[in-house]
């Protein structure tokens, strides 16, 4: 079948086809289980590798006119709305951040380096607090990407992960499962600094 | 084949009967448009147990005893037990069946796990090999969410296309010649899959099982325009609009006549529930509470309701393989 003649396919057209396709592979299989010598053997299987392939092409096709139908009846994510709110969220978090730091800063004269350190570990603390009260997933509800963001997006994917595993014990549950979230960015944020160290070290 | 017609459906010779039904739910649901006519409500999802798991099992425990007690009838008098959740192994199901302590058949049909055992039952009633048995499901928000999505103490956004688990039981009693509803068609559902493949979107991966099975009842048995209500299990604003569709493209137009369970279960706006609620609890408890209980008033109403299921594995989710979908048909009676 020729792959141009199953796009100008209607639905119908489409489904007979699947059937048709269908009822061949089991023929095909038979041949396959049937047949002694090696070498037929492995003929009769590429005829029914391409068989399943066709099969998948036209499923996929019949998606394509489904999904087409879904996404007239798809609500939009509001997506103006979502990015002012994850502005606001995001930006009072920073802003807090930014609060803490000067404070820092003035009352003890720490340098930067150090009172950004202060000001990580002041936000990690109260998000993991808020989020044990259960009170930063409504936050998250309302400001999305404006909380998963910041280091306390961070935080709470941990917290909430170990909560949640709690009941399967220490080892297997909240040791093994603390970083389902969080995994992903503390692998490849230490193979993006290991890329960047070598980067600066090369160029720096 | 004298009980078959057409390609799919099945028509009862027995008499097969709903004799009582109870449904138990949680605080959120209580909070929604049925509320006032739930039989338990669950005062937090925990319910003084210790872990969510739990929790759903006692829904279901609760929902088989207060159906049975109704009647007057104990758990030991069931011929068979059939239920599903969504939990792995459908261990809260399981669980409850240990307690019950008959003869059990431990279903998973995602979502349609209701109807399907419901389904299940009517055969085994029509076929002779029982006179009363249970037909129940169960799904609970915090344990579907963990399992099939982020932890729940996890902030993040939830999309237009997401619905919510719905924590709630029902169990219904099916016996024969007593009881206000009886069961006379099933029509078991084929499994469609049209590559939906966004697990935030099972509405469209439902849409068009639900659909077929419809459309497969209509030419089965001509009798669609019979039918006082279609009800689909729990597809959702989103699956409802592109079902409605699919059957207009079909030339079946329902209009009023046809609603679904998950638009009926939460004040979609002020509960913040997106396109819905779902899980294998939502046709559950809305089954009986709006359609059993307020709308089928007049004998000889008729009602079709499809259990529609989404059969999504997370693992090959996230291998990028699609959602199947399933919508298994029942036609239910008032007396």
């Amino acid at each position: 079948m020729v792959k141009q003649k199953i796009e100008n396919c209607s639905e119908q057209e489409l489904k007979d086809l699947l059937k048709e396709v269908q009822a061949e592979h089991q023929k095909l299989v038979m041949a396959e289980a049937e047949v002694k010598e090696e070498s037929l053997r492995q003929k009769y299987h590429q005829q029914v590798l391409a068989n399943e392939e066709q099969g998948k092409y036209i499923q996929q096709q019949l998606g394509k006119l489904y999904q087409e139908k879904a996404a007239s009846v798809q609500p939009k994510a509001l997506l103006m709305r979502n990015i002012a709110r994850a502005f606001l969220v995001g930006g009072l978090i920073c802003t807090f951040g930014q609060i803490v730091l000067n404070f820092v800063m003035l009352k003890f004269g720490l340098e930067t380096r150090e009172a950004a350190g202060i000001v990580s570990v002041t936000v990690v603390v109260i998000t993991s607090i808020l989020t044990g009260f259960g009170i930063y997933d409504e936050i998250g509800r309302f400001g999305g990407a404006g909380c998963t963001v910041p280091i306390s997006g961070f935080a709470n994917s941990i917290v909430s992960a170990a909560m949640e595993f709690r009941r399967e014990g220490l080892v297997y549950g909240v040791g093994a499962k603390i970083f389902t979230i969080a995994g992903p960015v503390i692998l490849y944020g230490t193979i993006a600094s290991i890329v960047v160290g070598i980067i600066y070290y090369l160029v720096g | 084949m004298g009980k078959r017609i057409g390609r799919q459906t099945l028509q009862f010779t027995e008499e097969i009967t709903i004799r009582s039904f109870a449904t138990v739910v949680g605080r959120k649901e209580a909070e929604g448009p049925l509320g006032p006519f739930y039989d338990y409500v669950f005062p937090d999802n925990l319910f003084g147990e210790d872990s969510w798991e739990k929790a759903e099992q006692k829904l279901q425990q609760y929902a088989v005893e207060l159906a049975l007690e109704k009647v007057k009838l104990e758990a030991q008098q069931l011929d068979y037990y059939l239920g599903g959740d969504l939990l792995n192994q459908i261990i809260a199901t399981s669980y409850t069946a240990r307690k019950i302590g008959v003869p059990f058949f431990g279903l998973y049909g995602a979502c349609s796990s209701l109807v399907e055992a419901m389904i299940l039952g009517s055969c085994l009633i029509d076929g002779g090999f029982a006179d009363l048995l249970v037909a129940c499901a169960s799904s609970h928000h915090e344990t579907a969410e963990r399992q099939l999505r982020y932890p729940t103490e996890m902030g993040v956004q939830r999309t237009p296309t997401s619905q919510w688990t719905v924590t709630g039981s029902g169990a219904y009693l099916l016996g024969k010649h007593t009881g206000d509803w009886k069961i006379t068609h099933a029509v078991p559902g084929k499994i469609i899959d049209r590559e939906i493949k966004n697990n935030a979107d099972m509405g469209s991966a439902m849409a068009a099982a639900a659909a077929d099975t419809i459309i497969t009842f209509a030419a089965d048995t001509g009798m669609i325009n019979q039918i006082d209500y279609v009800v689909t299990g729990d597809l959702g604003i989103v699956g409802y609009k592109l079902c409605q569709c699919l059957l207009q493209e079909k030339g079946i137009d329902l209009g009023e006549r046809y609603s679904d369970c998950g638009m009926a279960v939460y004040h979609a706006e002020q509960q913040d529930v997106h396109a819905g609620g779902s899980g294998c609890g939502c046709s559950a408890i809305v089954l009986g509470t709006r359609y059993l209980t307020q709308l089928l008033k007049k004998k000889g109403e008729k009602l079709f309701l499809v259990g529609t299921g989404a059969l999504l594995s997370p693992t090959t989710n996230l291998q990028g393989d699609s959602i199947p979908g399933i919508g298994h048909g029942i036609l239910i009676e008032k007396v």
